[in-house]
């Protein structure tokens, strides 16, 4: 569903040419659950932005569900959802419910499918109550639930989020985590998402890709990353040390066999 | 285009809902305006010819010039706001639509009140009308229709050079905003190594200048060739390819922001 073949992407910071992101493979079958993550500056956010066709590759390739996200945009837009945990796709003084049927519009969604999708997340995510407010006026945690929506309505084959719990409340974080767990368990949504909370890696993720330095760090399980370093209790305490140790000490392990591990979805 | 307008409609919507701010912004565009029209018609009541041109004439220009303009800023002028979207992140959320950013940065914040403008240039076109022959008349809607797509093509190269240099949108006001300034009055006033820059390398003279000299049957005071008169279609189709060109290349580099 997602594949790249030694993606890279500079950018020149002060004449000097600098890979944000460097030789990137990887292979992300249909129906997986994936948490990408990597300090800050390490490129996820790179790599996110080159397979959603915000960012041009400088080297490489990238296909997202068969398309090449910078040359086919459009068409890609009408396959993927696309969230960002740090700003809205909705239309800030308008009711929630006007973003809706401006998604509708744009993606051309068929009237009927649209309502009955609508009405099933409505239900789901609960926006009831809110559907008639400005968006200008919702929490953090209704707004991001309104995003998800929005970014649902045209069901995607494939769900990408940039930080989606970041800045939300214990009970929003397990609202938005229960949710993608069941979008990814009932419609085998492939979903693809970047954090920093490893709550959301340990309930949600199957597979975990850790981006260092622009370059694949460790892609396999939670289980297989926690074995990387011994002797830690918390997942926190594992990732740390692999942060603060350069990407040479992060040995590179081959893709995980599939279903080495149950999914642990408890949300 | 149904993507245009629905974005355009949806933007006037959402400004509608600051009632007192849109009011406003209606208001202050017709007071502005009517301004700018009062200062015109002191100009002309002590000035009879300009550059050799009639009143009327001028107004000629100044009207053509004019409803190019502000038909272009009106549908087209917002993609200039790209270092804005670019800063706040928005133009991410841009590129993740099935619509092209372009059309979604030209509807962008869409206000009604921009016809405050283009009501003004037409009353002064409008009014210069009896200096044109019937025979000629043909050419004022086609002359129009090019310069709304220079000014576009303006625009967009403006906006353009934002991917590189997201600090310089004041770079391409000198170029919009500058040449509709330019052009609303006969190009003779101006030094002649100005007017060959503006016909052969930012081709502003074509949105009016050189139709015009055909409409007003007049001589070109540089005597540059004859058959220029006809090029503006020619003109605003090489600057749009560019244009068009620029865009994509921007796009390509495009870095986005931080996180």
């Amino acid at each position: 569903m997602i594949e790249t073949i030694s993606l890279g992407r500079d950018f020149k910071v002060r004449g000097a040419v600098v890979p944000a992101v460097h030789d990137l493979t990887f292979r992300v079958e249909a129906g997986e659950f994936v948490g990408c993550l990597g300090p800050n500056g390490a490129g996820k956010s790179t790599t996110i932005k080159m397979l959603t066709g915000i960012l041009t590759p400088t080297r490489g390739r990238a296909l997202v569900a068969g398309l090449d996200p910078a040359r086919q945009r459009k068409a890609l837009a009408r396959r993927i959802g696309v969230v960002f945990g740090q700003r809205t796709t909705l239309w800030w003084d308008l009711p929630l419910r006007d973003s809706f049927e401006l998604v509708r519009l744009l993606y051309k969604v068929d009237r009927d499918r649209f309502g009955a999708r609508l009405a099933e997340l409505t239900e789901v995510l609960e926006l009831g109550p809110f559907l008639k407010t400005p968006v200008r006026q919702l929490s953090l945690g209704q707004r991001m639930r309104g995003d998800i929506t929005a970014a649902l309505l045209h069901d995607p084959e494939v769900l990408v989020l940039d930080e989606p719990t970041i800045g939300l409340d214990v009970v929003a974080k397990g609202e938005v985590r229960s949710f993608l767990a069941r979008l990814n368990a009932e419609r085998g949504t492939t979903v693809l998402l970047t954090t920093h909370d490893l709550g959301d890696v340990e309930r949600l993720c199957r597979r975990v890709l850790l981006i260092d330095h622009g370059r694949l760090a460790f892609d396999g399980s939670v289980a297989q990353l926690r074995a990387l370093v011994p002797g830690q209790e918390s997942i926190e305490d594992v990732v740390a040390h692999l942060y603060l140790s350069s990407t040479p000490a992060v040995p590179r392990t081959p893709r995980r066999t599939p279903d080495a591990d149950p999914p642990t979805v408890t949300a | 285009m149904g993507d245009y307008l629905l974005l355009a409609w949806t933007w006037v919507r959402a400004s509608a809902q600051y009632r007192t701010s849109f009011a406003v912004s209606i208001v202050s565009s017709f007071a502005i305006n009517a301004l700018d029209a009062v200062a015109i018609g002191i100009v002309f009541t002590h000035v009879t010819t300009l550059g050799g041109f009639s009143l009327r004439e001028v107004m000629f220009l100044y009207g053509t010039s004019g409803v190019s303009f502000a038909l272009a800023d009106m549908l087209f002028g917002n993609v200039e706001r790209l270092s804005q979207h670019i800063r706040a992140g928005t133009f991410d959320t841009m590129l993740i639509r099935p619509v092209s950013p372009f059309v979604q940065m030209a509807a962008d914040g869409f206000g009604a009140h921009r016809i405050g403008r283009l009501a003004q240039a037409v009353i002064v076109l409008g009014l210069s009308l009896p200096v044109v022959p019937w025979s000629r008349a043909w050419m004022v809607p086609v002359m129009i229709v090019c310069g709304v797509v220079i000014f576009t093509a303006v625009f967009t190269l403006g906006a353009a050079l934002q991917f590189v240099l997201v600090d310089a949108p004041e770079l391409a006001n000198a170029f919009t905003y500058g040449g509709v300034t330019l052009t609303q009055y006969p190009l003779s006033v101006y030094g002649e190594q100005l007017v060959r820059g503006v016909t052969y390398i930012v081709p502003l003279a074509f949105v009016n200048w050189q139709p015009a000299l055909y409409v007003l049957g007049q001589p070109d005071p540089l005597g540059l060739p004859g058959w220029l008169r006809f090029a503006s279609p020619l003109a605003a189709l090489l600057l749009s390819a560019v244009a068009a060109l620029a865009w994509r290349a921007g796009i390509r580099r495009y870095r986005s922001t931080g996180n």
